[in-house]
């Protein structure tokens, strides 16, 4: 390959699918399709990142997403530094900025940061040198996570152009919405949604997206079914008067199923509520990929470390 | 079309004889071929590795079984050089350990990619050994690597490139020595011109 059509991404940072093209989406995709391998091997392990120094700071809590990076930083050789709220001076009263450059004065690579506030991740890249990936900010973006579902749907259904993707529940406090969102649409896939009014954005059709107040009519036809979980710790004000009543009127059931098409797939980025946006038997059912996404995650999120490392003088994204 | 900063050095033909030379090489240096497997390194190693692989069974009656390794992720410039070369997979779907193992591409330069390839293999089992089989051997090492299957030696300038054109991946089987600034004929960079060598 030439310099001119070299692979490689045009961005230092990864701070939302917005800023990407599609060449560059199908790029980390092809990408994870080779690193999937590499988590089958009995040395889960490549020596690409050796040397390099990864911080991940994590403002809000996370199991699945630090995790899922954390390992793949390993698998990749990078060397990697956990700092959470509660472990950091943010409980000191410093702010993201002084400790992001406190970090930094320790020269570190990369830092993946997930924090509470939309933007967070735009502002370290203001004033960072390291490549900043945004692992989810406030109601923003959570760009990584809609790169392994769009990848997790090209591995069930072959492609995502002209899906049928349903997505139902808070759509209201969703960044995995967001990122899904931009994506499908630069990907050509078509997206209903499907929530509570309260719970609806308002413009979210501006997007390009189908809204829909009954989850039937969202289902209808579908060819992938996403929920998105109910996010009891930032429902401030009562959006629905109880759990019970949310999973009556929007909880993914298995009769209600029978209103995608037959071979439709059931995704959920976690962690779900039972019983609340999700039926026990279908998140446990043969057409759930739940544990695909988890797994397909470390291949996505080591195919973006590889990508951001290489040859960093990609313009700033923005 | 060929000018006097392109010369052809093999045609389809002398790669033919020459692949079926290294096969019977291949067979007189290894008589137990219950543990032989043939290992292409991405991208034009693999076509190799397999056309080596159907001489042995021409020969033998013997099925050799074939690995693919893209040794990209072992790079000792992969974070520090311009554009990636876009990331394959490796496919090594049999054991290894306490296997004898051919590991096959299409031009030794600098030997930093075998270099990559022995960490790649050696991250999949310990085999018993490891040997080395090349269509071209172009000199300029810069680490302690020898081949131990030469299909052609074949003494170059440094400045020189080696473009091994194959069918499976060119449609056409040739190799050509291409003096420095020029880039071969369809103007796509072939084989080694980016490659570590």
């Amino acid at each position: 390959m030439t310099p001119e059509t070299g692979f490689r991404l045009r961005h230092k940072h990864l701070l939302g699918i917005e800023p990407l093209e599609s060449e560059e989406i199908r790029l980390i995709l092809d990408t994870a399709e080779s690193f999937l391998e590499i988590s089958t091997r009995p040395i889960k392990k490549v020596p690409t990142l050796r040397g390099r120094t990864i911080v991940n700071l994590f403002m809000e809590p996370s199991t699945r997403t630090r995790s899922s990076f954390e390992i793949a930083q390993k698998r990749l050789s990078a060397d990697s530094l956990n700092l959470s709220s509660s472990s950091s001076s943010a409980t000191k009263g410093e702010s993201l900025i002084d400790t992001a450059k406190n970090l930094e004065a320790m020269a570190p690579d990369m830092i993946v940061l997930r924090h509470p506030a939309a933007g967070a991740a735009h502002l370290l890249a203001r004033v960072c040198r390291s490549s900043i990936i945004n692992a989810g900010d406030g109601a923003h973006e959570h760009p990584t996570q809609a790169l392994l579902d769009a990848f997790t749907m090209r591995q069930k259904k072959g492609r995502i152009q002209g899906l049928e993707v349903a997505i139902v529940g808070d759509l209201l406090h969703s960044r995995v919405l967001r990122s899904n969102v931009f994506l499908l649409r630069k990907l050509g896939a078509k997206v209903r949604a499907s929530g509570p009014p309260t719970l609806v954005p308002p413009g979210l059709d501006r997007l390009g997206v189908d809204v829909k107040t009954r989850i039937e009519e969202a289902l209808e036809g579908a060819d992938v079914v996403m929920m998105l979980r109910v996010q009891k710790e930032r429902m401030v004000h009562g959006a629905f008067p109880s759990l019970r009543e949310y999973f009556n009127l929007y909880g993914l059931t298995k009769a209600r199923m029978k209103q995608a098409k037959h071979d439709a797939i059931v995704m959920h980025p976690g962690p779900m509520n039972r019983g609340v946006e999700i039926a026990a038997e279908v998140a446990d059912g043969s057409t759930s990929v739940i544990l695909d996404q988890v797994t397909n995650g470390v291949a996505v999120r080591m195919a973006v470390l590889y990508l951001l490392s290489g040859g960093a003088v990609g313009e700033l994204a923005a | 079309m060929p000018s006097t900063n392109d010369a052809l050095v093999m045609d389809e033909g002398k790669i033919d004889r020459t692949l079926t030379r290294m096969a019977h090489e291949i067979l007189e240096k290894n008589r137990d071929l219950e543990s032989l497997v043939l290992v292409g390194i991405r991208t034009r190693g693999v076509p190799l590795a397999e056309r080596l692989a159907s001489r042995i069974r021409e020969i033998e009656k013997v099925e050799i079984p074939v690995g693919v390794l893209d040794i990209t992720l072992y790079r000792d410039d992969a974070t520090t050089v311009g554009p990636h070369a876009l990331l394959k997979a490796t496919h090594i779907h049999f054991p290894i350990d306490g296997k004898k193992i051919i590991l096959v591409d299409d031009v030794l330069f600098t030997g930093r990619t075998i270099r990559a390839a022995l960490d790649g293999i050696i991250d999949f089992g310990r085999p018993s050994c490891i040997q080395l089989a090349v269509l071209v051997d172009r000199g300029h090492r810069e680490l302690p690597i020898r081949a131990d299957y030469v299909g052609k030696n074949l003494p170059t300038a440094r400045e020189e490139s080696v473009e091994v054109h194959l069918k499976e991946e060119d449609g056409r089987d040739e190799v050509h020595i291409v003096r420095a600034g020029i880039t071969s004929r369809k103007g796509e960079p072939s084989s080694k011109e980016k490659s570590q060598g």
